[in-house]
């Protein structure tokens, strides 16, 4: 059943029209299949019908950093690029389209199907980047990164205060689309690539892989009941990126025999790698999540893969929240009487760090134990995020030793935000 | 413009066995009808357009189904998609509608004098009465592709031709991105407001991106004829009104299809039919005549008798509950409507309805009476 263009397309040369809209080399349109030959014939007069004026999305209602750097202009010059892979602008933005956002939490609005999206997309990037990472410009910075755990002082919290400690990043690996895109079978890679490295691991980081899709009832409600289990996403910001397709299709949780070393397969990153303990030890855990992170990464090296990194961007994730170090270090934290007091919020602003309830992202806090973590993710490297966060917590703490002893506290002056 | 899966030439470099979705606990037809063979000789084909066989199939991967239900699992992303996609959607249609072949011709027949009677079913026991169906335009991709500019294109269409009818179709559109609060509590209180979806069989095909731009509502000042535009289909047309006149709803249904389509053909663009597969709609359930005729009806009595169920069928009709598919019935009163869409015409399918639901509203008054039902259990139709 031929539509109205390619019947209009039928008397043409075809190579002409591959030329014309760039689709390759002339070589390159030789080669091509019947059907994709009309497919490019076909994209060549639905760009005439419709040019990008046509397909600009209406943002009047969005508040996402998306929305908010997103130009007709800029629509224009990117609309028909695509990355090696033929990743596309609107699939990028698909998700911020979708998801106009909450007039009082700034989403970002807007995902990576692979690594060279950045680059490609750079345009738009850059200035979300810029926005989401408080000033911090993708065109003339550097981000440092830090994995060497033995530069932390003073890791060992207050018991009295601090319940556990937590380590989170993630790690893309370079050369296979990121969760928005990826096909089954460069997913099911990951899986394998990933999991034939942890298998690898020995003495205290040795452990074992559970496949979403074939673990067993008891197995499923072990890992419920001790928080490891992920389920199918259903916030839309995720959905809306594709991040849930084939689910539970190369899904995974891999954890340690002694538990404190987590890595999640195929959720919203190809992995994410959390190293946890109850308890106040914020070092050992660092400790723990930098000789792991190290050993996974010899471990794939070793097959010849690598994780997907530059030194203009750090560590490339699927959400440009994420991108840096990917990395938040974080505490449930008992703080009664400060958290009553009317300055904690600044207080914690000009630590550079975040509240979140004890459930994660955007949930509440319940009763006086609450999640504090750092805010940044780029610009400063993971060791001097772990001890800003450390340095932070012990402030936090002595703020609520004071107020008990009926002292009063002082607001500390705002850490800078990064280093030029 | 795409969605999802489009980077498809990429992705042949991985064999069929890597890429090959598991399907092992699925129960939907796209997963009953996929082969390893089929997947192996369609992954490298594309519509003009640039829709795949993965994107096809991508709400029936998602969407393993239910074990008592047997969900459709593949879409349509254009009017190619049913030739370039045929291996796999000929079986699928098959199983679908009854046997149906491929070399099977469907029969269009919108010509309302053909219907015999309608006008008398009791309203004591049949409360409303509703036909709908969907349209696609000719010329644009569908809701599981279509880029904004194009569902623009198709509401601005719609527009022009549905602002454009008189007498007793002269009506106004209501954008859903623009509607005030009074016209959404009207439209909401008339029961005509659709939302967002929600079922992750339309979300994952793709059908709720870019929500609310494009979408809209036009009905006619009497609120008999509703047509819905950009939400599962291009055009799903609603012809309804309380009571059991089937007969002046089908008329109003087909007179008002007609004078819409003659003004989307003097735009050319007029709706996607061919003699083989009927209308051409999104999902493949609704080829055919794409005609969903039914009553709200009260069978309290019928609906418990042991044989309803083989009498439904052998009517060949369904029963749903009032808020539609997927909802159960409350106090004793049912959708019930046509079961088939393709293979037989408008006028045959909404006869059936007629038929079928003034020998059920007998039945029931017998059964209030205390008196058997079984003779009046007809055969197979």
């Amino acid at each position: 059943m031929a539509t109205s263009f390619t019947r209009m397309m039928r008397g043409r040369n075809t190579a002409m029209i591959l030329a014309s809209v760039g689709a390759g080399s002339l070589a390159a349109g030789y080669l091509l299949s019947d059907s994709a030959a009309a497919a490019a014939a076909t994209a060549a007069e639905r760009q005439r019908l419709y040019p990008p004026s046509a397909d600009f999305p209406d943002l009047r209602k969005h508040n996402n950093c998306m929305a908010a750097s997103l130009t007709p202009a800029i629509y224009a010059r990117l609309r028909d690029k695509t990355t090696p892979k033929n990743w596309t602008l609107d699939q990028c933005i698909q998700t911020g389209v979708d998801n106009p956002g909450h007039p009082f939490i700034k989403t970002v609005g807007m995902v990576a199907g692979d690594e060279e999206s950045y680059e490609v997309f750079a345009e738009l990037f850059d200035p979300v980047i810029k926005d989401r990472h408080n000033g911090y410009d993708p065109r003339i910075m550097k981000h440092p990164t830090d994995l060497d755990a033995s530069k932390i002082t003073s890791g060992m919290f207050d018991e009295r205060y601090v319940l556990s400690s937590r380590v989170r990043t993630g790690r893309s690996i370079r050369g296979l689309s990121l969760p928005p895109a990826c096909t089954r079978s460069e997913r099911r890679e990951v899986e394998r690539v990933v999991v034939t490295a942890l298998s690898g691991l020995k003495g205290d980081l040795s452990g074992r892989y559970y496949s979403l899709g074939d673990m067993s009832d008891r197995e499923q409600q072990q890992l419920i009941d001790e928080h490891f289990l992920f389920d199918k996403p259903v916030s839309p910001l995720l959905t809306a990126a594709g991040m849930a397709r084939d689910w539970p299709d190369a899904r995974g949780i891999w954890h340690n025999n002694e538990k404190n070393f987590l890595i999640w397969v195929n959720e919203e990153d190809h992995t994410r790698i959390i190293s946890m303990e109850k308890g106040g030890n914020m070092k050992r855990v660092f400790e723990r999540f930098c000789r792991g992170l190290k050993q996974v990464e010899h471990l794939i090296q070793e097959r010849g893969w690598e994780f997907m990194w530059n030194e203009r961007l750090g560590y490339i994730l699927t959400c440009p929240s994420n991108l840096g170090t990917g990395l938040r270090a974080g505490v449930h934290i008992r703080l009664p009487l400060l958290n009553r007091d009317p300055r904690f919020k600044k207080i914690l602003e000009n630590l550079r760090l975040q509240k979140r309830g004890t459930g994660g992202v955007d949930t509440a806090a319940t009763g006086d134990v609450f999640d504090v973590s750092n805010l940044d993710r780029l610009g400063k490297s993971e060791v001097e995020l772990v001890q800003l966060v450390i340095d932070g917590v012990n402030y936090l703490i002595e703020c609520e030793k004071r107020l008990e002893r009926g002292q009063d506290v002082k607001i500390p002056s705002p850490i800078p935000q990064f280093r030029k | 413009m795409p969605f999802g899966n489009t980077h498809n030439n990429f992705k042949l470099n991985y064999t069929v066995d890597q890429e090959f979705p598991d399907l092992s606990k699925h129960n939907n037809h796209m997963a009953k009808a996929l082969t390893k063979d089929i997947y192996a000789k369609l992954r490298d084909k594309q519509t003009p357009s640039g829709y795949t066989l993965d994107d096809v199939i991508q709400t029936g991967v998602d969407n393993p189904g239910h074990p008592f239900i047997m969900t459709v699992g593949c879409v349509a992303g254009d009017e190619e998609s049913y030739d370039v996609f045929k291996d796999l959607l000929d079986p699928v249609i098959s199983d679908r509608h009854g046997g149906y072949k491929p070399t099977d011709k469907h029969k269009t027949d919108l010509n309302f004098e053909n219907l015999k009677g309608g006008d008398d079913l009791d309203p004591n026991y049949v409360l409303s009465s509703r036909v709908r169906t969907g349209r696609s335009i000719k010329g644009f991709t569908l809701p599981p592709h279509n880029s904004r500019g194009e569902r623009r294109a198709i509401e601005k269409l719609s527009v022009e031709a549905l602002t454009s009818l008189d007498g007793e179709f002269k009506g106004k559109y209501y954008p859903l991105k623009s509607m005030t609060d009074a016209e959404q509590e009207q439209l909401i209180a008339d029961h005509f407001l659709f939302d967002k979806p929600v079922s992750p069989l339309l979300t994952c095909a793709g059908m709720a991106r870019d929500w609310p731009d494009g979408r809209g509502i036009w009905h006619n000042d009497n609120k008999t004829f509703l047509v819905w535009v950009n939400e599962e289909d291009h055009l799903r047309v609603i012809s309804m009104q309380k009571g059991g006149n089937m007969r002046e709803v089908f008329r109003r249904f087909c007179v008002g299809l007609q004078k819409i389509e003659e003004i989307f053909k003097k735009h050319n663009h007029g709706f996607m039919w061919n003699e083989h597969l009927g209308y051409i709609l999104t999902c493949p359930s609704n080829l055919g005549t794409g005609l969903r005729g039914g009553v709200h009806v009260k069978l309290a009595k019928l609906s418990t008798h042991p044989k309803f169920e083989e009498i439904l069928k052998r009517l060949r009709l369904q029963k749903r509950g009032t808020g539609g598919v997927d909802t159960a019935s409350v106090g004793g009163v049912f959708d019930i409507s046509n079961a088939d869409r393709l293979g037989s015409s408008e006028v045959e399918q909404v006869q059936l309805v007629v038929d079928g639901v003034k020998l059920m509203v007998e039945m029931e008054k017998k059964l209030e009476k205390g008196e058997a039902i079984d003779s009046m259990i007809p055969a197979q139709k």
